[in-house]
Order: C-alpha cells, then structure tokens, then sequence
C-alpha cells in the first residue's frame, strides 16, 4: 500500500541536498515551542513529562505531532481521561491505547518480556508513544527500546513517576519537562468552575536539551487551548454563580 | 494467465463510450433475508446504532435508514434488533449467485443482496431481455423465497435503478405484473432524468446541486459535462456521466496488463475458508502494491479458485469506489465461504490448490490526493500492523481505541472499543467530537480531568467542623465542604464548586444513578471531582 509514497519519498530524499532540521523534528504546539530545542520533538529521542500536571502536560506535547498527522499510542493508562486529551488537541481517530501486559503468574514482576515487545512494536509504527512510569523497567531493555526509538524515529514519551531524570532510561531523557508550579482559576467558594491552570514548567535534558529552560503556560487557557502567559496577564476572577454546559 | 480467460477481443481505434447492457438482480433488504427474517416481521439491522436495513413490516411502521435505534423502536416498539454480518450476508447472497449462474457466467457481485451480468449473450439466446429477465426471476425463486426483482438497462447505473422500478411496480400492482422493468436501448438518460439526485448516493454532491437548483438527474444532464468537471472534480463528472446514462467512467484504452494478476499454489489443498483467508490478505496486499506503484486502483475484480479436481468458481466483484486490501481479502473470503459451505450438490469435491486475483478494471488513482514531499500516507497502514502484532502478544482486547458516545460525567462521554472492532484506515466518524449531535444538559464544564479514576477512590468530604457532608432530597448540602480525608491523610479544601445534581435512568432500577459532583481544589494545588452517590464520596476524577 506503500510503494508509490515511498518512491516518491525516496526520490525526495534524493534530491534534497541536505536534511532539514525541522524534518527530523516533530512540531509541538505553539506554545511549547520555547521549552524544546529547536522548536521541536527531535524524531528518535526520548523526552520524561513530570510533575504535578504530567498527564495534562504529555498530552499537550503529543497534541502537535497529533495534529500533523501523527499517530500516538498509550501504553498503560487505564485511566486516561480522553476527553481532556481530545480538548488538548490530540486528534483521537490516531490515538490507541494498550492495556497494561498483566503479569504471567501472581506474584511475578510485572511481565519481563510483553512490556518490552509491546512498547518496541509500537515504537516500530507511532510517531509519539506514550509510556506510564510506574512500570518497572530493566536496564538492559530500556537501552534497547531507545535504540530502537532512535533507528525508528519515534518520540518516546514517559509520563510521571517523579523520578530524578536519568533513573528511567539509561542515559536519562534527552529532554525533561518537569511541572514545578500549578495553579487553577475559576474555582470560588461555592462558586465558579474549574476554568484554567496556570503553570510553571521546567526544561532540561542532555546535549542540545541541556540549558534550563523555563516557561510559564495556561494548561489549559480559559478558551481550552494551551498558551504561554502573557507578561502581564490579566487576572482572571472567578465567576459567580455555577454554570454548567 | 490465458488459462484463466480468454482475453477479450479489442477493436482497432478507440472504444465506444457506450455502457454495456446490464441485467441486475436485486433482493431488497438482503441482510434481513439472509437473517431468514419473514418480510411481516418488523425487523432492522443495526451499524453503530444506526438502522442500515429493515423489513416491509418495519417501514410501513416508518421505520428509515440511518435512523437512530431509539427512534425506530419508538416507531416500531416490537421492532426485532438484528446485528450486522457481511459475512452472513454474502455467504447466503452465494446461492442466488450460483442460480444465476445457470444462465451465463461471470456474474459480478456489485454487492452481497445485487448482482448484474451483461446480457448481450444470453438475452439473445434465450430469446430477447423480456424472456431472460423472467428466466432469471425463475432460477432465484427455486433457490429463494423471498422477492426479487430485475432491471435491464444500458449500464449497472440504470439497471440498478430498472430493478427498484421494476419492485415499485410490481407492488403497486398487487402482483399483477411480474417484478421486471426493462429498458429500451439508448432511452436510459430518458429513463433517468425524472429521478431525484439521491439516486446518486452522494449525499454531500446532492446537497450542493440541490442548493444550485438541480433537483433530478435530468437536471444534472443538462449541465455541459466540461462545466461540471471545472467546478465539482472527477466526482462531479462521473456523477454526471451517470447521469447521462454512461457508465461513470469512460472505457480504459487498454486492459489492464497482465503483470497485475496475483495467483498462488495451495500445498496442501485447503478445504477450510482459514487458511485461504490468510494466503488472500498476502495476495491482496501484494497486489495493491503493484497498484500502488502504477499509482493505480482497482475498482473491479475477478476472484477464481480451482480445486484439485479442476472445479472452479469465478466472481466478479465491483465496488463504486476503489477496492481497499482489506476489501479484496474479505470478498475472497465470503467467495470461498459460500463455495466451500454450498450444498452438497454446489460444493467443490476436493480441496482448493489455486487462487487467482485478476484486477478487471484498473482506474488512475485521482480520489486521494497524495502528500507532498515526506508526507506519509502509509501511516495508517504501519499503525494496523503494529497493533495486530500488539495484539498478537496480549490478546485481541488490549488494543483500544475511543469513540464518543452521549453521557454526563467525563468517562461516559468517550468510550473505549476494541481496536479489531473497527477499521482503523478507513474515516472513523465517531472519532470526531461533532458524532454525538444531541445536547447532554448536566455536562461538566471544560476542561475536563486528565485521569480518571474507573476504581473510584472511596474519600471523605468533611465540613468546618470535621463532619460528613451529605445532600437532602432536594440535594442541598448540610454544609460548605472543608476538608477531604481519605484513610490517614486530610487536606483542607481551598475552593470548591458544586453541588451539581445528576438524577439518570430513574426508570431502570439496575442503571439508575442519582448522584451529586463537586469540584474541589485542595491547599496541594489538585483539583479533584469529587461524587456523593448512595451517601458515600468518591474522587471520580482528578484535574492533573
């Protein structure tokens, strides 16, 4: 089903003199963009989501890929909240998620070989591949699962876990977005809803990734997208009386 | 491949644009008969919820396609609920399939419930279209209880729509004429013109002419055909060409080359549908490579089997747009299956050895406009491989994939559907939020929770001075929420919203649940939304 796109992409790559950097990168929406290197999620690296927002905030860094086309898998979020996903901007006709492996036997350490196969065939075909910390993952085949993200050029994304980076994945995530601050707005005393969260996220990561970077965001904004706070925001008061859609 | 069909005799210098006389053979609401369900029976086959075929009995209760379940089970409150089955469907369609056969080979299968067949040959052996048509309204009556009808005309198009005129007709008559509507060579854009646009089947075409002023073929036929390719595309022009009573595209100058038929050897011979399913999905996949690589699709295609005792079957199967693998792999599937589970009469002797896909009508691809440079359409296809070897490894429920569904807290707004149940390639509708067209009041505001919690975590909502909170019958609160507890840990509430009451199904004693939601932002940051069902809190969601 492949032939005629992949002629026509091989004869591109042979007549682009060089590679594009923004075509190794995946695009990140707007807001975000200040946090990565180069505007962008590099293709084939991996980048930790962490954090009292981590879920909202991995969401958001698939939303862009998603948005371009991509397609983004989750792998053990049994309570993922879709709804929160798709109002990110995450397009859910190209979102999958995968059960959990459950271990073999009772007892047995979460299952040591499916994890893996399963994380690795999907690296194989997804552009963004979400992962939960919780699972316990050896050494060894975490240091192959980032080859093979890397070989593939997949974005591996582990959510949460609060672990210092660079416990997870071998050499520790070429980038680290860590959420230091959160707060909502909207909420009263018996009044108002949940309307908006403003954020404080930190970017570190290795080589290209390694300079601090530091943005303040709405995660999400009162409109539902997600944007960078302006320098002088406009305090938002609460709203009186309850309204429900 | 001269051993599968002599290759037809081409004439010198351009062909004719002229369609082929067609006979079609239509069973209205075929997958209701093949269900075996008795025309008086108010009965419909339901896709995602809607009804995409129903008996007689149902539409006289006003019972219509696409309509909503609970909509047509209102109209038809003893309304028989049927689940959909192709594979039902085409395996039956196969005996009125092998009836036909009786008077002419190579019938093409436009759909399981219709099949047509040029009629130039055997109308003229039999005596003309009146005698064939009746002949053929015999052999499907020997093998099929139900009605029938069949339309001749210029084209599968026009026949099509012979064959509905034809059972309009006949029911109008009270089964005084029989259910045959033949019509006259060169009048089928005559014949045409009076109906409406839907006869189409493109619904978002039709509401564009409608608006323009066109309201029947007619209409449409009028148009000069440059003018409606300049401004409607290659789907305006074959909608025109249809129109016109031609076929909707014009002859291809050359057959479709050899190179492009896929065969292979069964060792051993296969005698279960399995194994010939899975060499046919290589096949298919095979052959949509070559396709791909011509920047080719196929839009009609002829499946042969032969067994080791030199028993064939042979189908033609057509399809309006382009035949997809997966397309391909399920016709050879329903083919075989109908072969293999004929009676004992019908049934191939001994077990498959060879299989055949020999594309018939190779069209240019100009449906999809392909990416530009890296764009990678191929996407979906790499996704489904991944997910079947996923599935390989955990079973085939450990891949999901979200719908919208209608509901009033976030988990009941999307649902999770097996990922085999749905394919993945194809335009998914209800993956897109605007699915669910009918308000839900109640709804929580946007933004909604990140996590959910489907083990609602059992908590304690305290107020000021450390007692449970609780609502009365009219779900006002004992007290304004201060604190929430849940085992050991206790964090003071710093705002909070609610109570927002949900009083659902209190007509089903097991589904019913009447239950309030707060949301609450602890001196932690979280925000949380928090139930009172049944007079215990839960956290059904939090805000990370």
């Amino acid at each position: 089903m492949t032939g005629g796109a992949e002629d026509v992409a091989s004869v591109a790559a042979r007549t682009t003199p060089t590679v594009l950097a923004r075509a190794q990168r995946l695009p990140v929406l707007p807001a975000l963009e200040s946090l990565v290197p180069g505007g962008g999620l590099r293709r084939g690296s991996t980048l930790s989501v962490d954090g009292s927002a981590a879920t909202s905030l991995a969401l958001a860094a698939a939303a862009g890929p998603s948005r371009d086309g991509a397609w983004v898998a989750a792998v053990g979020f049994p309570s993922l909240g879709l709804l929160a996903a798709a109002e990110l901007g995450i397009a859910l006709e190209r979102l999958v998620l995968v059960a959990e492996p459950e271990p073999l036997l009772p007892g047995e350490r979460a299952d040591a070989a499916a994890w893996p196969s399963v994380v690795a065939a999907l690296v194989d075909a997804f552009e963004v591949v979400l992962v939960h910390a919780s699972h316990p993952v050896r050494a060894a085949d975490g240091r192959r699962l980032v080859a093979r993200t890397r070989e593939r050029g997949a974005v591996l994304v582990q959510v949460g876990g609060s672990a210092p980076t660079g416990a997870r994945w071998p050499e520790g995530a070429d980038v680290a977005l860590t959420v230091v601050d959160a707060a909502w707005e909207g909420l009263g005393e018996g009044h108002g809803h949940l309307r908006a969260r403003r954020v404080t996220v930190e970017a570190g990561g290795r080589r290209e990734a390694a300079r601090p970077r530091r943005a303040e965001l709405w995660l999400p904004s009162v409109d539902g997208t997600v944007e960078e706070v302006l320098p002088e925001p406009v305090p938002l008061r609460a709203s009186r009386g309850s309204e429900i859609a | 491949m001269t051993r599968l069909r002599a290759r037809k005799v081409q004439p010198i210098g351009p062909p004719v644009d002229e369609p082929v006389r067609t006979m079609s053979v239509w069973v209205p609401d075929w997958p209701l008969v093949a269900a075996g369900v008795d025309s008086a029976t108010p009965a419909a086959v339901f896709v995602a919820n809607r009804v995409v075929a129903c008996t007689a009995a149902a539409r006289a209760a006003g019972v219509r396609r696409h309509m909503r379940r609970r909509e047509a089970q209102s109209r038809a409150p003893s309304l028989e609920v049927l689940d959909h089955d192709p594979d039902r469907d085409a395996r039956a369609f196969e005996a009125v399939v092998h009836a036909v056969e009786a008077l002419t080979p190579r019938i093409e299968v436009t759909r399981p419930g219709r099949c047509a067949f040029p009629t130039r040959g055997p109308s003229r052996y039999f005596g003309g279209d009146d005698a064939l048509a009746s002949r053929a309204l015999d052999v499907v009556a020997e093998v099929l209880a139900a009605p029938v009808a069949v339309g001749v005309a210029d084209g599968p198009f026009a026949a099509a729509h012979a064959a509905r005129t034809a059972l309009v007709r006949a029911n109008r008559s009270g089964g005084g004429e029989p259910p045959v509507w033949v019509v006259a060579p060169g009048r089928a854009a005559e014949y045409l013109a009076p109906l409406s646009l839907g006869a189409l089947d493109r619904p978002e075409l039709a509401d564009v002419l409608a608006r323009l002023g066109l309201h029947s073929l007619g209409d449409l036929a009028a148009l000069p055909a440059a003018d409606v390719l300049g401004r409607f595309g290659s789907e305006g022009l074959e909608a025109h060409r249809l129109a016109c009573g031609l076929d909707p595209r014009p002859p291809a100058t050359e057959p479709p080359p050899p190179d492009l038929v896929v065969s292979a050897e069964l060792d051993p011979p296969a005698e279960q549908v399995a194994p010939i399913a899975f060499v046919a999905r290589g096949m298919a996949d095979e052959l949509h490579a070559r396709l791909d690589a011509r920047g080719s699709v196929c839009t009609r295609i002829v499946i042969s089997a032969e067994t080791e005792h030199g028993e064939r079957s042979e189908r033609v199967w057509r399809h309006e747009g382009a035949l997809s693998a997966g397309a391909i792999a399920d016709r050879v599937r329903w083919q075989m299956d109908g072969w293999l589970h004929a009676n004992v009469r019908q049934r191939p002797s001994a077990g498959i050895v060879h299989l055949w896909l020999h594309p018939d009508e190779v069209v240019a691809a100009d449906g999809r406009q392909l990416g530009f440079w890296g764009a990678d359409t191929g996407a979906a296809d790499r996704a489904v491989r991944a997910i079947a070897r996923v599935q390989g490894l955990l079973g085939a429920d450990a891949v999901l994939v979200p719908e919208y569904a209608g509901g009033r807290d976030p988990g009941e707004q999307l649902r999770l559907v097996p990922a085999a149940a749905v394919d993945l390639g194809a335009d998914r509708p209800a993956a897109r939020p605007d699915w669910v067209g009918a308000p839900w009041p109640g709804r929580l505001p946007n933004p909604s929770p990140a996590t959910l919690h489907p083990d609602a975590v059992p908590v304690d909502v305290l107020d000021a001075r450390g007692r449970q909170v609780v609502v009365d019958g009219r779900c006002r609160p004992t007290a304004e929420p201060a604190a929430l507890r849940a085992g050991r840990r206790r964090r003071r509430i710093e705002s909070w919203a609610g109570p927002w009451p949900v009083d659902e199904r209190w007509w089903d004693p097991e589904r019913r649940s009447r239950r309030v939601r707060y949301q609450v932002v602890t001196d932690d940051g979280a925000a949380h939304l928090v139930v009172l069902e049944g007079g215990r809190w839960t956290i059904a969601a939090t805000y990370d």
